[in-house]
């Protein structure tokens, strides 16, 4: 079973990466680009193929340390 | 004051925050693996140095906060133990739950290298008991993520208690946006717990403490440290 694990600033968090590269884009004349917020993407293997255990396992993996949640926020899919 | 200095890969300032530790206290820190899953008996005080534990992977500090021997610092410090991070460990005490907020990247983007002024806003922790209040200090800087962040309350908190020890400054003691180098929420350099036994700050006092280094503004902290704990004996 795979899984993908994406983790994004929350909102109000000021992103000065997606900032850098939103302006980057621009300078490139990439037209139409309102703006940019940068993340992160975990692809992750799972290694049983109970879909619930999964979920529980990967919520536990992004609490305990893929994502701050401090600042952060994640969202998980799984993919059987 | 017997201290005890936390090792993990990729960790950078180790020795040289051991030299400062060994001149204020004259006595030699111990140096704790990260695996290990106990402090040496007797610890007064645990150091978390700067440096770039994994490489920094993840986000800072976020993978030596999950180490084996921080179970033992937050003990430790829940057990009211003198707990002082620099740099990476500031931003490592911040991942492992014991400082609130987090260190985001500097506000434009650079990492910065050079000495920055602080303004010590009270004197009376055993953090910035060898310094005055609103005394200015200078000390060196080296970080790409030392931008102070937390949410509003959390920040209302750290003023209303008192809790903000160091803040970036000009040389004259003014805080405001032009002194404020990493666009850290209001210039804070460095934070206590809410006992005010953990410390976490973003310059580097253990690189100004000898004469050969050309300043020697960093001892003050040290030896205030050296001072509490022989009081507290």
């Amino acid at each position: 079973m795979k899984a993908r694990v994406t983790v994004t600033l929350k909102t109000g968090i000021l992103d000065p990466q997606g900032k850098a590269i939103e302006g980057a884009l621009k300078s490139l004349g990439v037209a139409g680009i309102a703006s940019v917020r940068q993340g992160k993407v975990f692809d992750i293997e799972l290694a049983g193929a109970d879909p619930a255990q999964a979920e529980a396992a990967l919520k536990d993996a992004a609490d305990k340390l893929l994502a701050n949640t401090v600042i952060e926020n994640y969202n998980i899919e799984v993919r059987s | 004051m017997k201290s005890a200095i936390l090792v993990f890969p990729g960790i950078n300032r180790e020795r040289d925050m051991a030299r400062a530790l060994q001149l204020a206290s004259g006595s030699e820190p111990a140096m704790v693996w990260h695996a290990d899953t106990e402090l040496p008996k007797g610890t007064d005080l645990v150091v978390v140095p700067g440096g770039f534990s994994y490489g920094d992977y993840l986000r800072c500090g976020a993978i030596a906060a999950r180490a084996p021997v921080m179970d033992a610092v937050r003990k430790f410090a829940g057990d009211g133990g003198l707990v002082l991070g620099v740099c990476n460990g500031f931003q490592i005490l911040c991942e492992s739950g014991l400082l609130p907020g987090v260190l985001m990247r500097n506000a434009r983007l650079k990492f910065i290298c050079h000495d920055v002024h602080l303004r010590v806003e009270r004197s009376d922790t055993p953090f910035t008991r060898g310094y005055n209040a609103g005394q200015v200090i200078r000390v060196p800087v080296a970080h790409g993520e030392g931008n102070y962040e937390a949410d509003e309350e959390t920040l209302q908190r750290l003023e209303g208690d008192g809790r903000v020890l160091y803040r970036y400054c000009s040389a004259s003691g003014e805080v405001s946006d032009a002194h404020n180098i990493n666009g850290a929420a209001a210039s804070i350099a460095g934070i206590v717990s809410e006992r005010g036994n953990v410390l976490g700050m973003m310059p580097h006092p253990e690189n100004h403490v000898e004469a050969i280094m050309g300043c020697t503004d960093g001892r003050g902290l040290f030896a205030g440290l050296v001072e509490h704990l022989a009081k507290a004996a």
